[in-house]
């Protein structure tokens, strides 16, 4: 019963990441209706910024509110220049777009700060230490539930969240209103980049900072923002968490660490083929 | 297909058909992975170009055939050109049954459960209770067959010119597929899944078959890719193979044969380039050049090859009626 | 008469200078007067990039020698390309390297399936696959495979020290171990489960395995204090290897900790984890890690330390592949020197089987690098050694695979 709580717990902590890194996924999403294969490599790179700026002696707040701006800045600028152009292709096109984005993000941040790993520090005390959860990975789960409760009110309660909900909905009757689609769009994407920064920072004291540290996240972000819905934040969250400790549980109990990927990845599914629109997501009815 | 066309296809061919003898043997390997791919390439194609299922886990078949391959030939004996029928029937029955469940998923959905599969086969693959069969991560070496009859080509060139006819056949049948009812029926699918339905095409029957057939050619592909490549190893499948094979078709063209070749080529030599550009970030290179083609190509290749041929066609039209502007005809995408 | 004599001289003349001239110089595809093409793989790109760097000192290395006029005369000039790990792209390389760039050999090309992928091409083509960048056990093969060479000790050698130990140390040892679910990691598992030996085996409680792609190590050290475990056995590369120590001292556990050489460096694993959590992690060494503070004033890691700060200064100095890459550089350098002006590729190994007594000081004093015909395992002795939290204490002697 211990070990299972253990594992449990343990779960929640990598649940947590995964969770931070869906919410920027699903913001995306909710901003564009697309799904942004490179948001891990973006969040890793924004990672690399704030280890600069530690370096180069900042403090921590600074450093990381720096790179939250940062990160905004960065989203901002990719999808002018780098989205906007394709917007009227194909998705698939769009797909490939964000998968040379990708390969490109990884590569210049090996370049430029080489493979080795290198540790990230945490803002919260060693001094809560306890065998079962590290203080960092409480503070970290925290951190995600504040920003999930932040956009929340931001998307529910300002006009500026109400106008980008309705540019990504509806994006010509948004214009007949009088809303600014375009910097709606870029909105959407400097804020999931900027989200993606503080999952970045909040990810890479558990598993250090190197370049491919994002490159499994992505997948089990990826199924756990679907699996609990790609339209909804507080599904990505919800999801994260319960793929976490499905994927701990699973390895050390049922199946074994060899194939705890795959069944994990068939668990989703299956719920995926019950529930299409995942466990929280909007079911959308298309009329003829 | 037009004359002229045919002509031009036949030349082509011709060309193909010579250029083992003007070439290294080395430069010949790559040309029969460039085939290799083109046959992978219309599979996805087939899939996600014509029939909008959007698979990212192409790579899971292109494995499964490659290990079909290798495991017939290396614990059974079985002849090279015999394993790749069976290479192909079992990714059929493969894709259709995965495409079974698949049928209640639509695009993201459906991407995140061929992603899935992607991701997961390499770690099947290493899997302790399949090792027997499957190498393990050792992985399994393959012998290269040798030209039969005594004929005076080497091993190289003999499989060039298997996998260069096998590619013939495949896309021979792939073109009659595709242009015929079923291929039309395909399209309609993707294009409006309501009234193809209510028009009487039983959609979950054919959206499961294409995923089958699609599934075969790529299955195809890897058995030939392993006998080219004499190795099959669980690293040699993962998921960025898959996302090659995507990048494959949108370079080349999405709804197209010929796209396929040209995807084949560009997915074969630009990291190549890249690399000869860059020794410090080559795959920045890969990306930026990816990027460039899909602004400047928002069609693929094809696409652009064949808006550069209608262009043609109506200067020359033009100068024909002395300067009088002609409709041009609306042509399908498939050349 | 006088007329044909003449001819019938000079043939005669010529006849009996030539042997004399072809004694001296023998080259093959890629050796000439004034340079030697080497060819090489690494993953620059991928997931095992962060051993490209190895690709990198060696080019360096290569620069350093040529600068100084290369070796007997001639320059070398070391082609390497990225094959992302994955072994199609190697085979491709490996043809591109020795079909059209035609060098001499081939010189460590980095991992196990991308070497096992082109092993029966290059014993083929009688090519040399040289002091190949993998521990494998399957390279020192001479009999089957004689163009192809290992250089560093070989994984299964490094479980079989571990089992040594464990049955002297603490015969009745509960075992648990992680291990990465690949070649490697399974290579090192079979030397130790060989090295316990039937009866010994029973002594493993629990073996659990991740992937490269799993973030976090986290659970699986979770189920292996779960199962009992006071010995752990730690087969993981550095990035896994420090969440490991981490986490092992983070839950309380205080295991006797085994960690693998591979992820044992000082900068890039005992650091990030925490010096004060790496307290007693044993380790087998063969190389001085630069990182480590008993080698702070030695000379041998002085000079590699110019050396990297003048030919390859973005690569890191924490990274123990960088010393890696340079020891193997220089055993190259030792072969060339041996070959002379007899650059044939059967000469070339020829000189590779028959290195005696080789001490380079960047490895460990008291291990040397010999070969044979017989033997072609270069280095098969390691030493272990004991992390106090400042630096490794090295015990006992030098051991070897035949122990």
């Amino acid at each position: 019963m211990e070990a299972l709580m253990h594992q449990v717990l343990a779960g929640l902590a990598t649940g947590g990441i995964y969770a931070s890194l869906a919410l920027a996924l699903v913001m995306i999403y909710q901003a564009t209706h697309l799904v942004n294969f490179a948001q891990g490599e973006m969040a890793m790179f924004c990672t690399y910024i704030a280890w600069s700026f530690l370096n180069a002696g900042f403090g921590y707040l600074p450093a990381f509110l720096l790179t939250v701006a940062f990160g905004f800045v960065l989203g901002v600028v990719i999808e002018r220049v780098v989205i906007r152009p394709v917007e009227r292709a194909p998705v698939l096109s769009v797909v490939v777009v964000f998968i040379g984005l990708l390969v490109i993000l990884n590569s210049l941040a090996g370049w430029i700060y080489t493979y080795t790993i290198k540790p990230f520090p945490s803002p919260f005390p060693e001094a809560l230490a306890n065998p079962l959860m590290s203080p960092h990975e409480l503070g970290s789960i925290l951190v995600t539930l504040v920003v999930l409760t932040l956009l929340f009110l931001f998307f529910r309660f300002t006009p500026l969240g109400l106008a980008m909900r309705a540019a990504a909905q509806n994006p010509e009757s948004s214009r007949l209103v009088g809303i600014r689609v375009g910097w709606m769009l870029a909105l959407g994407w400097g804020l999931a980049s900027a989200i993606g920064a503080v999952a970045g920072m909040m990810i890479a004291p558990v598993v250090y900072l190197d370049p491919n540290m994002m490159g499994g996240i992505l997948l089990y972000a990826f199924a756990a923002a679907l699996l609990g819905g790609i339209d909804s934040p507080g599904g990505a969250v919800f999801g994260g968490f319960l793929v976490g400790v499905l994927e701990n549980v699973l390895g050390a109990f049922v199946i074994g660490n060899e194939l705890k990927l795959a069944v994990a990845l068939v668990l989703i599914i299956g719920v995926l083929v019950v529930r299409p629109s995942g466990l929280f997501g909007r079911v959308h009815v298309s009329r003829v | 297909m037009s004359r002229r066309a045919l002509v031009g296809l036949l030349v082509l061919l011709a060309l193909a058909a010579l250029l083992p003898f003007l070439l290294s043997n080395y430069r010949v390997f790559q040309l029969t992975l460039v085939l290799v791919y083109a046959i992978a390439l219309l599979g996805l194609n087939m899939l996600t170009g014509y029939n909008g299922q959007v698979s990212l886990g192409h790579g899971a078949f292109y494995a499964i055939g490659a290990y079909c391959a290798a495991i017939l030939m290396d614990r059974w004996g079985v002849p090279y050109w015999a394993t790749l029928p069976v290479a192909g029937a079992v990714c059929l029955v493969a894709g259709f049954l995965f495409g079974l469940p698949a049928l209640r998923l639509e695009g993201l959905y459906l991407a995140l459960a061929t992603f899935a599969l992607g991701v997961s086969l390499p770690q099947l693959l290493k899997y302790n209770h399949l090792e027997e069969w499957t190498g393990g991560v050792q992985g399994i070496v393959i012998l290269k067959p040798e030209a039969p009859f005594g004929l005076p080509v080497n091993a190289d060139q003999w499989l060039y010119f298997f996998t260069l006819a096998v590619t013939i056949v495949m896309f021979i049948v792939g073109r009659n597929l595709l242009r015929g009812r079923i291929g039309r029926a395909m399209v309609a699918i993707r294009d409006n899944p309501v009234a193809a339905q209510a028009m009487g095409v039983n959609t979950a029957l054919y959206k499961s078959l294409t995923f089958g057939v699609s599934a075969m050619y790529t299955g195809v592909a890897g058995a030939l890719g392993a006998i080219a490549v004499q190795f099959v190893a669980p690293d040699s499948f993962n998921i960025f193979l898959s996302l090659t094979l995507l990048i494959g078709i949108v370079v080349g063209g999405l709804a197209s044969i010929s796209g396929a070749v040209f995807g084949a080529f560009f997915i074969q030599f630009v990291p190549n380039i890249a690399d000869a550009i860059s020794k410090a970030a080559p795959w920045a290179i890969f990306g930026v050049f990816l990027i460039v083609f899909v602004y400047l190509m928002p069609g693929g290749i094809a696409g652009a090859v064949q808006m550069a041929g209608a262009k043609l066609m109506r200067k020359s039209s033009q100068s024909e009626t002395g300067g009088a502007k002609q409709p041009v005809t609306p042509k399908e995408v498939v050349p | 008469m006088k007329r044909r004599l003449i001819p019938i001289v000079a043939v005669l003349a010529a006849a009996l200078a030539a042997p004399a001239a072809l004694a001296q110089k023998k080259y093959d595809t890629g050796a000439s007067d004034t340079e030697i093409k080497i060819g090489n793989t690494n993953p620059y790109s991928g997931p095992a990039s962060a051993y490209g760097t190895i690709g990198k000192t060696i080019t360096a290395y290569f620069k350093m020698l040529n600068e100084s006029g290369g070796i007997n005369g001639r320059k070398l000039n070391f082609i390497t390309y990225d094959d992302g790990y994955s072994p199609p792209k190697t085979v491709e390389m490996a043809r591109k390297l020795v079909e059209q760039d035609e060098v001499l050999f081939l010189f460590q090309t980095l991992g196990t399936p991308s070497n096992s992928a082109i092993h029966k091409y290059m014993n083929a083509k009688k090519v040399p696959q040289l002091f190949v960048a993998t521990g494998a056990t399957k390279w020192d093969d001479p009999k089957r495979f004689p163009w192809t060479m290992g250089w560093q000790p070989n994984y299964q050698t490094e479980g079989k020290i571990y089992a040594a130990h464990i049955l002297r140390t603490k015969p009745n040892a509960k075992i648990g171990v992680l291990f990465q679910n690949d070649d490697y990691g399974k290579d090192v598992l079979k030397g130790l489960k060989d090295g316990l030996g039937a009866k010994g085996q029973k002594l493993i409680v629990k073996e659990v395995s991740y992937e490269v792609s799993d973030p976090t190590v986290d659970s699986q050290i979770i189920q292996l204090q779960g199962s009992g475990a006071d010995v752990f056995v730690n087969i993981t590369t550095p990035k896994f290897a420090a969440q490991a120590v981490r986490k092992v001292y983070d839950i309380g556990w205080k295991p006797v900790h085994y960690l693998n050489n591979v992820g044992a460096s000082v900068g890039s694993v005992l650091k990030p984890a925490g010096l004060e959590k790496s307290v007693g992690v044993i380790t087998t060494q063969y190389l001085k890690d630069y990182t480590d503070k008993q080698w702070a004033n030695d000379p041998a890691m002085k000079k590699f330390e110019a050396f990297m700060k003048k030919y390859y200064p973005d690569g890191n100095l924490n990274d123990a592949s960088n010393v890696y890459g340079y020891t193997a550089a220089r055993t190259l350098e030792q072969v060339l020197r041996q070959a002379g002006d007899n650059l044939t590729r059967a000469n070339i190994m020829k000189q590779a089987a028959s290195i005696k007594g080789l001490a380079l000081d960047t490895l460990l004093p008291g291990i040397k690098i010999n070969t044979s015909a017989t033997d072609f395992a270069p280095i098969e002795s390691v030493q272990l050694a004991r992390f106090n939290g400042t630096q490794y204490e090295l015990f006992g002697e030098v051991l070897s695979a035949d122990q």
